[in-house]
C-alpha cells in the first residue's frame, strides 16, 4: 500500500445530518478514509452506526431529506460533492457499482434478469442488444450460474436468494467498474450460501482489479478479505488502519470489545465465554459531545466528554483520549 | 451490568412520551380530523335541536311567498335562505333535512356494519368453507349495481324512510365484510389469540374479547366512510324521485325540486348541494383522520 | 396460468348465476307481481287472467329456470311499458352508456394516474396537496349535483357546451367529467400509494445505482409495478360507473341504458329492470374477470405459476 499516491476514492470529514421532528440526527460525523485501486476496505460496525448511509452518500443516492457535507470527497479526481446529477448518473453503474443487502427485493420483479443485466450495460455503453446479451451470458457464467443463456429469460422470483445475489453481482460487473460498494451482500442469505457468495465476490474483484468497499458486521469475513479496516461506531470511524494492524493491535476500546465478541482459532479457549459489549448505542439526535462510546466504555474518564483528538500514526489511527489506550490493548486479554 | 450510572447527557431522553400523549398530539395536530369532527358535531346538534333552531315550520306552504331570494341575494331576514317553489322556508327545510341525512347515514351504516362485520369476522376467524362462502357473497354483492337495485326495490316497496334505510343497510355491507375479514385474518395469527385459545377460552369469547377490540379501530373508520356513502346514496335516490318522498325535507329531494327553477334561481340547487357536500366531506375527513391517527403503522 | 383462468372463470359464472337469481327474485318482492302489474284499480278476475298470461301461477323456480333459459338466448321478454322486446330496447340504448363508460374511465385514468404519480414523487408538495384536495372533494361530491352545476355554468351561463342530449361528441364532455370524477379519487389514491411504496423499494435503488435517469426510474421501473393493482381497480370502477350511469344519464338526459333503467323503474316495467340489473352485473363480472387475467399476465410472478 502506498498512501502517498492519489487514492481512487478520498473522503474527508463526511457528515450526514437527518432533520427529525425531535431534532437533527447526526448519523455520520466527520469520517475520513482513502481507498486505492484494487484495495478492499471493510467497514464494520453495529446496525445504525452509519455504514450504509456512508455508502449511499458516496453513490449520491441518499434520501432527499438527508444533508450531506464534507471537506472533500473525490473519486479519481472527480469532486463528488459538486458533481452534477448527470455526472453522478454516468458514474453510477459504470465506474462505481453497488451491491445491496437484500437479493430478494433488489431486482425488479417485472423484468427478466436478462433485461436487467443488459440495461446495466446499455445505460452506459452504446452497444447492440446482441452484444449486451453476450456480455450478460459471459458474466452469468463468471458468477457461476449454469445454463446462463436460458436464465436470461427468467424472472427474479424464479431464482433462489443465492442465485439472485449472483445475478446482482454480475449486474454490478457489467460495465467493468473501478469501485464496487457492497453493503452487507451476504447477510440475507443462508449461512452455507454466504461463504460461497463472499468468496466469489472477493475472487472476482481481485481478478478484475476492482477496488471494493465491503460493509459488514461480520468480523470473521473482514479478517479474511480486508486490506484495510474501518471500525464505525455511532457515526464515526473510531479506528482505521491496515487489517493486520487493526486485528493484531486494536487501539480503540470499541474495536477491542468487538474482537472479543468473536471466537478466534488458537486464542479462544474451548468453553470460554465470548465477550459482549454492555449498554446501548446512544441517541445521536441533538449535539453529540465527546466520545459517543464513553457510556459503554470500561475506561471512561471525565476527559471523554470533551472533543476527542485523532491519535495514532498513519495509516493506523483511532479516536480515543484514553491515555492508556494503546498500552491497555496489549495488557488486556484478547 | 457494567452500564455506568453516570449522569450523562447521552443517556437522557430514553423515556419518551406515553401512548396517550402521542395520540393526543396526533389528534390535535390533524387538521382534517379536527375539521371533520367539528362539522359533524355542529350538524348533529343542529339536527337534534331542529325544532328549536328552525325559524319556520318546514312543511308550511305559502304560495304567495314563493322563491323569495336568500338574504345575501337581496332577500330579507324573515327567510334567511329564501323560500322554495311552494313558499316553504328554505333554512328550516335544510335544518330538518340534516335529520334525514344523519338518521339514514347512521342507521344504514349500523345495519350494514352488523351484517358485514359478522360475515367478515366469521370468514377471517374460521377460514375454509365459511371464508369461501363469505368471499363469494361479497363478489355477488359487488357485482350488483347498487343504485339500480336500490331504486328498483324502493320503487316496488314504496319510498318511505324505513324502506330507504333498510335497502341501504342491506346493500352497503361489502366494505365492512372485506375490511373486517382482512383485519381478523391479521389479528388471529397473533400470539395473544393463540394464548386465549390455549387456556381454553370459548370461540365467542376469543372473538369478543381478543379479536374485536383489536379490529375496532378499522371498524370505526369503515362506519364513518359507509355513513358518508349512505348519505350520498340517499340523496341520489331522492334526487331521482325514488328515495325519500315529498314533502319530507331531504337535501337530495330539495336539489331535485330546485332543478326545474335552476336556470333562474340557481341557489335553490346550490344551497342544499353545498350543505350535502360539506357533511359528506366532514364525515370522510373524520374517517380518514381516524385511520391516520390510529393506524398501527403510524405508532412509533 | 391456465388453471388460474379456468378457476376464475368458474367463479365468474357462479357469481353471474347467483346475481341472475337475485335480480329475477326482485319481481316477487312486491308479493304478487300480477297485482302490481295490473295496477290498483284492476279487478280480481283481471289479475287472475294476467297471472295466467304471464305464467305467475307456476312455482317460482320453474319461472326462474325458464327466464334464465330465455335470457341465455338473448330473450328477456317484452317490456310492459314500451311493448317491445326488452333485448332490442336495451341494445339500442347500450351504445350511449358504453361510450359514456369508456370516456369516463379514460378521463379518470388520464387525470388520476399522472396526478397520483406526481403526488408520490413529491409528497407534501403543492401538487400532492392539490391531488389530495381533488380526491377528497371528489369523494364528497354528489354526482347529480356536480352535473347540475356544470350544466348551469358551462351549458347555460357560459354557453360553451350543450346542456343535455347525446347527438354530438360535445354532448358527452360534461357527463364524462362527472362520471370520471366519480372514479378518479380511488384510482388517484391507489396510484399514489402504490408509487410511494414502489419508490421506496430496493429495486428502485438498484435501478438508480445502475445509473438510470429519473424518468427511466419512474416510468420503466416504478410505474410498471405500481400500475398492476390500478388495473384491477379501474375495472371495478368501470363496473361501478356503468351502474352509476343511471344518475348521470338522467341529469344530462342522455338516453342510454341508465336512463332506460330509470324510466322502467319509475313505470314498474319489471322485465326491463330485471334484464338491466342482470346486464349491468354481467358487465361488472366480465370487467373484473378480464382485469384479473390481465393482472396475472402483467405480474410475472403469477404468469409463470
Amino acid at each position: 500500500m502506498n498512501d502517498t499516491a492519489t487514492p481512487l476514492l478520498g473522503v474527508r470529514g463526511l457528515t450526514l445530518d437527518i432533520p427529525m421532528s425531535s431534532g437533527v440526527l447526526h448519523a455520520v460525523r466527520g469520517i475520513d478514509f482513502d481507498l486505492h485501486r484494487g484495495e478492499t476496505l471493510c467497514i464494520v460496525g453495529e446496525s445504525g452506526s452509519g455504514k450504509s448511509l456512508t455508502s449511499l452518500a458516496i453513490m449520491g443516492l441518499l434520501d432527499k431529506n438527508i444533508r450531506r457535507s464534507a471537506e472533500r470527497m473525490e473519486f479519481d479526481g472527480i469532486d463528488l460533492l459538486s458533481a452534477s446529477r448527470r455526472q453522478m448518473r454516468s458514474l453510477r453503474g459504470d465506474r462505481i457499482a453497488m451491491i445491496f443487502q437484500e437479493p430478494m427485493t433488489s431486482l425488479n420483479p417485472a423484468y427478466t434478469i436478462g433485461d436487467q443485466l443488459m440495461e446495466a450495460l446499455r445505460l452506459h455503453r452504446n452497444v447492440s442488444r446482441e452484444k449486451a446479451r453476450a456480455r450478460a451470458v459471459e458474466l452469468l457464467e463468471k458468477v457461476g450460474i449454469t445454463a446462463a443463456a436460458s436464465r436470461l429469460g427468467q424472472y427474479p422470483h424464479q431464482l433462489s436468494g443465492g442465485l439472485r445475489q449472483r445475478v446482482v453481482i454480475a449486474m454490478a460487473l457489467m460495465c467493468e467498474p473501478e469501485l464496487i460498494i457492497a453493503d452487507e451482500p451476504t447477510t440475507a442469505l443462508d449461512v452455507t450460501i454466504q461463504a460461497q457468495i463472499l468468496s466469489l465476490l472477493v475472487e472476482l474483484t481481485r481478478e478484475m482489479g476492482v477496488a471494493m468497499i465491503l460493509i459488514t458486521h461480520d468480523l470473521g469475513v473482514v479478517a479474511r478479505v480486508a486490506d484495510k479496516v474501518g471500525v464505525m461506531y455511532a457515526g464515526e470511524l473510531v479506528e482505521t488502519g491496515p487489517a493486520a494492524d487493526v486485528f493484531g493491535k486494536p487501539l480503540h476500546p470499541y474495536t477491542r470489545g468487538l474482537l472479543r465478541c468473536i471466537p478466534q482459532p488458537g486464542k479462544t479457549q474451548r468453553g470460554a465465554e465470548l465477550g459482549t459489549i454492555p449498554g446501548i448505542v446512544p441517541s445521536l439526535i441533538g449535539d453529540v459531545q465527546g466520545c459517543a462510546f464513553r457510556t459503554r466504555c470500561p475506561h471512561a474518564i471525565d476527559a471523554c466528554r470533551d472533543a476527542i483528538p485523532e491519535r495514532g500514526t498513519p495509516p493506523h489511527e483511532f479516536l480515543c483520549v484514553h491515555p492508556d489506550g494503546a498500552r491497555a490493548a496489549e495488557g488486556e486479554p484478547a | 451490568m457494567a452500564l455506568q450510572r453516570i449522569a450523562d447527557p447521552l443517556l437522557e431522553e430514553i423515556t419518551g412520551p406515553n401512548p396517550r400523549q402521542i395520540l393526543r398530539k396526533r389528534v390535535t395536530g390533524h387538521a382534517g380530523l379536527l375539521f371533520g369532527v367539528g362539522v359533524v358535531l355542529v350538524l348533529l346538534i343542529i339536527a337534534i335541536l331542529a325544532p328549536v333552531l328552525a325559524p319556520h315550520d318546514p312543511y308550511a306552504q305559502n304560495l304567495a311567498n314563493r322563491m323569495v331570494k336568500p338574504v345575501f341575494m337581496g332577500g330579507t331576514w324573515e327567510h334567511p335562505l329564501g323560500t322554495d317553489h311552494l313558499g316553504r322556508d328554505y333554512l328550516s327545510r335544510l335544518i330538518y333535512g340534516a335529520r334525514v341525512s344523519l338518521l339514514i347515514g347512521t342507521v344504514a351504516a349500523l345495519i350494514s356494519g352488523v351484517i358485514g362485520t359478522a360475515m367478515g369476522v366469521a370468514a377471517g376467524y374460521f377460514g375454509g368453507k365459511v371464508d369461501a362462502v363469505v368471499t363469494f357473497l361479497i363478489n355477488v354483492r359487488l357485482a350488483m349495481p347498487v343504485v339500480l337495485v336500490a331504486l328498483a326495490v324502493v320503487a316496488i316497496l314504496g319510498g318511505s324512510l324505513q324502506v330507504v334505510i333498510g335497502v341501504l343497510g342491506l346493500l352497503l355491507w361489502d366494505r365492512f365484510a372485506v375490511v373486517m375479514r382482512a383485519s381478523t385474518l391479521q389479528v388471529r395469527r397473533r400470539e395473544y389469540v393463540a394464548a386465549a385459545q390455549a387456556i381454553g377460552a370459548s370461540t365467542p369469547r376469543v372473538i369478543l374479547s381478543e379479536i374485536m377490540p383489536n379490529i375496532a379501530n378499522n371498524l370505526i373508520v369503515i362506519v364513518t366512510l359507509e355513513m358518508a356513502h349512505a348519505i350520498l346514496l340517499e340523496a341520489a335516490l331522492s334526487f331521482l324521485g325514488l328515495g325519500v318522498q315529498p314533502p319530507t325535507p331531504s337535501w337530495g329531494l330539495m336539489v331535485s325540486e330546485g332543478k326545474n327553477m335552476m336556470l333562474f334561481e340557481p341557489w335553490l340547487v346550490l344551497i342544499p348541494g353545498i350543505v350535502l357536500f360539506i357533511l359528506v366531506l366532514a364525515i370522510n375527513l373524520m374517517g380518514d383522520g381516524l385511520r391516520d391517527v390510529t393506524a398501527p403503522e403510524n405508532r412509533s | 396460468m391456465l388453471q388460474f383462468i379456468l378457476k376464475r372463470l368458474g367463479l365468474a359464472v357462479l357469481v353471474a348465476l347467483t346475481v341472475s337469481f337475485i335480480s329475477f327474485s326482485l319481481l316477487f318482492l312486491s308479493g304478487d307481481p300480477a297485482a302490481a302489474l295490473a295496477g290498483e284499480t284492476a279487478s280480481g278476475e283481471d289479475i287472475e287472467a294476467l297471472r295466467r298470461v304471464y305464467g305467475f301461477d307456476r312455482p317460482m323456480l320453474v319461472q326462474y329456470g325458464e327466464w334464465l333459459w330465455q335470457a341465455l338466448q338473448g330473450n328477456f321478454g317484452e317490456s310492459y311499458y314500451f311493448k317491445l322486446p326488452v333485448a332490442s330496447l336495451i341494445a339500442d340504448r347500450l351504445s350511449v352508456t358504453m361510450t359514456l363508460g369508456v370516456c369516463g374511465i379514460t378521463f379518470a385514468l388520464l387525470t388520476a394516474v399522472p396526478l397520483g404519480v406526481a403526488a408520490a414523487i413529491k409528497p407534501n408538495s403543492l401538487i400532492d396537496r392539490v391531488a389530495l384536495f381533488l380526491s377528497v372533494a371528489g369523494q364528497a361530491m354528489p354526482s347529480f349535483w356536480f352535473g347540475l352545476i356544470l350544466i348551469v355554468l358551462f351549458g347555460i351561463q357560459l354557453g360553451w357546451l350543450p346542456p343535455s342530449g347525446a347527438s354530438t361528441w360535445r354532448h358527452f364532455i360534461m357527463p364524462t367529467i362527472v362520471l370520471g370524477y366519480y372514479a378518479m379519487p380511488a384510482i388517484m389514491r391507489l396510484t399514489r400509494a402504490g408509487m410511494l411504496e414502489v419508490l421506496n423499494s430496493d429495486y428502485i435503488r438498484t435501478a438508480r445505482a445502475k445509473g438510470a435517469g429519473e424518468g427511466r426510474v419512474l416510468f420503466k421501473h416504478a410505474l410498471r409495478n405500481a400500475i398492476i393493482p390500478v388495473v384491477s381497480l379501474a375495472a371495478v370502477q368501470m363496473g361501478f360507473m356503468l351502474g352509476g350511469s343511471i344518475v348521470v344519464e338522467s341529469v344530462f338526459a342522455l338516453h342510454g341504458a341508465g336512463y332506460l333503467a330509470w324510466e322502467s323503474i319509475a313505470r314498474n316495467d319489471l322485465p326491463t329492470v330485471q334484464a338491466l340489473i342482470l346486464i349491468f352485473s354481467m358487465f361488472y363480472i366480465i370487467f373484473t374477470f378480464l382485469a384479473d387475467v390481465l393482472n396475472a399476465w402483467l405480474d410475472p410472478r403469477m404468469r409463470s405459476s
